[in-house]
This record gives structure tokens, C-alpha cells and sequence, in this order.
């Protein structure tokens, strides 16, 4: 459904005059099944990010294609209502000047969508999230991170898009707030069918969500497992950010 | 013998009055690590930040601090200042916005170290150098000419805590060191904290929401939650019995992200976990 093929992109370094750049991502090339959970391991500066943002058509690649359902998505008619986003800091992602229910709305008004019936749509999306038609009327700032993330969920599919990309969407939140947005967004990706591209340098999280997993490295990619062939990782450097992974131990374990 | 003792603590907005820690009281024993766990806006960082008194000054504390038998809370502004760093030493977590970012990192901390200690350039240079090397920072004489953008988060903490190894102070807060870093610079900074802590000694305070770090560097946990402490006591007894109903929702979804991913490592099959976990444990 989502197919990457061989894109590169570097950015301009140094000073103004300056003619350097710096290779973010080298001939990166993947694919994304329909329904497919697919995880983006790396450590920060790896270029994951940069990745998104290219998947999200944010930039342009130097060279090659990604392509959606066999379309460029340079083209804005291709992405539009069909490629959503959650990123990481939840606090300046949603406009400060709207409403929860405005926020929600957004995507929908910039598809000319917006109908009479909305109010229950916004009811439901947020029924959906784990919140409820109380928070219609609050701003972001009366939110907490948790809160804050549901309400960019419930954003990012109030258009039934048929791919989200996460970009270090738990990575700010407590541990235990983690696995409830974990769990949420399983249960939604059984009910929308969606197709997920997990960004994180979270390992634990990518296991609990992903069907597949890239392990990213100097914008390249290492290695591409499925989730339970986790254990049996090839490269040196996949098998060291398993073994440096501290992991917490209940009882009967320690 | 303790070296913090924190007795009734209250801290309050004096602008709204709205009260942010109740009444806190807990000690750090010589030599040992306390580790405060809870969720963000509980009050973990409020609480470190009324032992070093940096908290914004709108924020009023009252009850008593002894640190090493002295109240801080009745210190003056400058003899609290000659404290920090000296004797109360804090590790941030955003290394990014804990360093200056207008001028490179030697200069930041040749200033730091000439204000505790009467040495020339060339010998706090050389000291600096020396605990840079032994916390596995490479070329230190190239980093000390660098300004904190030119470094991953991982080094720039990794500094920080060179810094305290040559400052050697009583107490070290660390305030989520390693919450911003991914798992290789995550696994390099916490053996830095426990080889800091081997080799001088000194008594720490850890500050943190992911209880597989603190499991490992802690001796002993407090729980905080909405500004009190809900369940403190051996970090064993409190991560394999928790008593109160929070810490217990803590452990448990920590632990379903933690098993998921020990059952994906070892073939997912429950059964056979048991006889892994036994087996290499």
C-alpha cells in the first residue's frame, strides 16, 4: 500500500554559502501492507523522523518515490484525508486558539466536509479515544499529555485515513499512560483498518504495537524483522540495543 | 546517619494558593540512593528542586531541610550558593537547556569549578579532562571546545556528570537523566551514575518515571502521587509487593510492556517463559 522506493534526502550544513550537505537518508526503500503495523526503530539523529516527514509529503525527497496505493504523495490529493499524523510533543500540535471540538474538526473542514450531523461525529471520535463530550469545549492548555495525545488521535482519524504516522507519539508520556494509548490504538486500528508506521526509540513499545519492525541506523536500513523474529536479529548493532535495553523485572524475576 | 532529612514539607503557589506538596517528609541515608517514581505533575521535581531551593519564587516552602544537620531553608541566598554544585551537585534532564548555549562547554566549566575551588586554568583543565575520559567521553579536549549544539543529549549528560565526579559532592540530585535518551546512551549513562556512585561514595537522590532504571540504580523508592508520598520502603519490597493501589497500577502496566516484549524475545510462548526467566536469572 505504502511503498518507499530508494528515496534520498540530505540537508544544507554550515553557513549560508557553504555547499556541504549532510546525508540524512540513503537510499532507503520499504513497503507497508494494508493493516500492517510497521515499526521505525533508531536512535535520535538516525534520520527516523526525517523519514516521516517525507512519508507525510511535509519534504520532498532528493530522489526516488514514495508511493500511496500506487500514487506520488507529492501530490496533496493523493494524502488528502487519506495519510494522518501524531507527533511527539502533544502541547504545540494542536492550536492553542481552538476548542477540543474545533481541533477535532480541522482536518474535516479542510476537506469540506463539515455537515450540519458534526456535533455527534465529534462525540463519538472522542467517545472512541477514551474521552468524553465534556472536553468539546476545553482549550489544549486544560489538558494533560495524556488527554492532550487523544485528542490528536481522535484528530488524525476523524477522517478514516488508511495510514497514521506516529512519530514519537507516547515517547513524552508517564509509562502508565503509555500502555493505555498503546492499547487504544490497537483497538482502533481493528476497527478502522488502518495501516500504522510507528516511529519511536522505544523498543518495548514497538514490540507491543508492530507486526514488523525497521531497525534504523545512520539513515540507513540495518535490518527488517518481523516482530517475532525479534530475538534472532543479525546485526551487531540491532543485537547490542537488545542487550543494552534495561527492562523492568516483577516479582519472582529479579 | 542521614544526610537529608526532609521533615512537614509544604510547598505552595503563593500566587494561587494552590497547595503542590502536602506534607512531605522522607530522609536519603548516607551512601545510599533514593529514587522518587511517579507520574509527571505529581511533584517528583518540585520536591529536589526545595532541597537545592530553586524553585520559582513564587513557589513558598515551609517545614524544615536538614542537610547534614543544617537547615537550608534557613541559609542565606549566598551561602546556599556556595552549596550547590559543592555539596548538593544536580544532574538534569535536558541537557540541551542545562548548559549555556552562547559560549563552549570548557568555559561553562572552568567557571563552575574556579567558583568552588581556587585552581588555575591549566588544573581544573586537567581535571575536567581526566573525568571526561572515565566517563567514556572520546577526544575531551575537542569537546571542551565545542558549544552544547554540537552535542548529542547523551554526551552533553555525560558531562554533567564528569562535572560532578570532579566537584565530588555530598549529595547528587539527578532529575530524569536518562528519560530524553535512547537505549544505548540511555544504558551508557545509568552505568556512568552507578560508577559515580561506587567510586565516591556519595548519597543520591534519582528522580525518575521508568522503574527499570530506577530497579537498578535505587536502594530505596518513594511513590509520589498529586504531592504526596503514597508508599515508600525498599525498592524490592515495593516493586515485587506494592501495597497501596497506584503503586500497584504502576508496577502492573510497566510490567505489561515489559512481559509482552520478555515473552517476544524468548519464542511467545508463556509456558516456556517461566523456565527462561528462572534459567537466566
Amino acid at each position: 500500500m505504502l511503498k518507499v522506493d530508494g528515496i534520498e534526502k540530505s540537508y544544507k550544513q554550515g553557513g549560508l554559502f557553504s555547499k556541504q550537505r549532510q546525508k540524512i537518508l540513503k537510499k532507503v526503500a520499504f513497503e507497508c501492507q494494508h493493516g500492517e503495523c510497521l515499526g521505525i526503530i533508531g536512535e535520535s539523529g538516525s534520520g527516523k523522523s526525517t523519514l516521516g516527514r517525507l512519508i507525510l509529503g511535509i519534504e520532498k525527497p532528493d530522489r526516488g518515490r514514495i508511493l500511496f496505493e500506487g500514487e506520488n504523495v507529492n501530490d496533496r490529493r493523493v494524502r488528502r484525508g487519506s495519510i494522518s499524523a501524531v507527533f511527539q510533543n502533544y502541547t504545540s500540535s494542536i492550536n492553542p486558539f481552538l476548542t477540543v471540538e474545533e481541533a477535532i474538526m480541522e482536518p474535516l473542514k479542510a476537506q469540506k466536509k463539515v455537515e450540519p450531523g458534526m456535533q455527534i461525529k465529534v462525540d463519538t471520535l472522542l467517545h472512541q479515544v477514551g474521552l468524553d463530550s465534556s472536553y468539546r469545549l476545553k482549550y489544549p492548555h486544560e489538558l494533560s499529555g495524556g488527554e492532550a495525545q487523544r485528542v490528536c488521535i481522535a484528530r488524525a482519524i476523524s477522517t478514516e485515513p488508511r495510514c497514521i504516522v506516529f512519530d514519537e507519539a507516547i515517547s513524552s508520556l508517564d509509562v502508565s499512560v503509555q500502555i493505555q494509548v498503546l492499547r487504544l490504538l490497537k483497538e482502533l486500528k481493528q476497527f478502522y483498518q488502518m495501516s500504522y508506521v510507528f516511529i519511536t526509540h522505544d523498543i518495548q513499545a514497538a514490540a507491543y504495537i508492530c507486526d514488523r519492525v525497521i531497525i534504523f541506523r545512520d539513515g540507513q536500513i540495518e535490518e527488517m524483522v518481523p516482530i517475532e523474529q525479534l530475538k534472532h536479529v543479525q546485526s551487531d548493532y540491532a543485537r547490542r540495543i537488545l542487550t543494552y535495553l534495561i527492562t523492568f523485572q516483577g516479582e519472582d524475576q529479579g | 546517619m542521614n544526610i537529608v532529612e526532609v521533615k512537614h514539607l509544604k510547598i505552595w503557589d503563593a500566587n494561587t494558593d494552590k497547595v503542590i506538596i502536602y506534607n512531605s517528609s522522607f530522609q536519603v541515608k548516607q551512601g545510599s540512593c533514593l529514587a522518587i517514581v511517579g507520574e509527571s505533575g505529581s511533584g517528583k521535581s518540585v520536591t529536589c528542586r526545595s532541597i537545592m531551593r530553586l524553585n520559582k519564587p513564587w513557589l513558598r516552602q515551609s517545614g524544615t531541610i536538614l542537610f547534614k544537620g543544617e537547615d537550608i531553608n534557613q541559609l542565606s541566598e549566598q551561602a546556599m550558593r556556595r552549596r550547590r554544585g559543592k555539596n548538593l551537585c544536580m544532574i538534569l534532564q535536558n541537557g540541551m537547556s542545562a548548559f549555556d548555549p552562547s559560549c563552549v562547554i570548557g568555559v561553562q566549566i572552568r567557571e563552575t569549578l574556579q567558583t568552588h575551588f581556587d585552581w588555575n586554568n591549566k588544573e581544573s583543565e586537567r581535571k575536567i579532562i581526566s573525568a571526561m575520559e572515565s566517563v567514556m567521553l572520546k577526544n575531551p579536549q575537542e569537546i571542551l571546545n565545542q558549544y552544547p549544539h554540537q552535542l548529542s543529549g547523551g554526551m552533553l549528560q555525560r558531562i554533567m556528570i564528569a562535572l560532578a565526579l570532579v566537584l565530588e559532592p555530598d549529595l547528587i540530585i539527578a532529575d530524569e537523566p536518562t528519560t530524553a535518551l535512547d537505549t544505548i546512551s540511555q544504558y551508557e549513562v545509568v552505568e556512568q551514575l552507578i560508577r559515580l556512585r561506587e567510586r565516591m561514595g556519595c548519597s543520591m537522590l534519582f528522580i525518575s518515571h521508568d522503574l527499570g532504571v530506577v530497579q537498578k540504580i535505587a536502594d530505596e523508592v518513594m511513590v509520589m502521587k498529586d504531592g504526596a508520598i503514597v508508599e515508600s520502603g525498599h525498592i524490592r519490597s515495593v516493586f515485587t509487593k506494592p501495597k497501596h493501589d497506584y503503586t500497584q497500577f504502576l508496577v502492573s502496566t510497566r510490567l505489561e510492556l515489559s512481559n509482552h516484549f520478555r515473552k517476544l524475545m524468548q519464542g511467545g510462548d508463556a509456558d516456556a517463559q517461566g523456565g527462561w526467566d528462572r534459567k537466566v536469572l
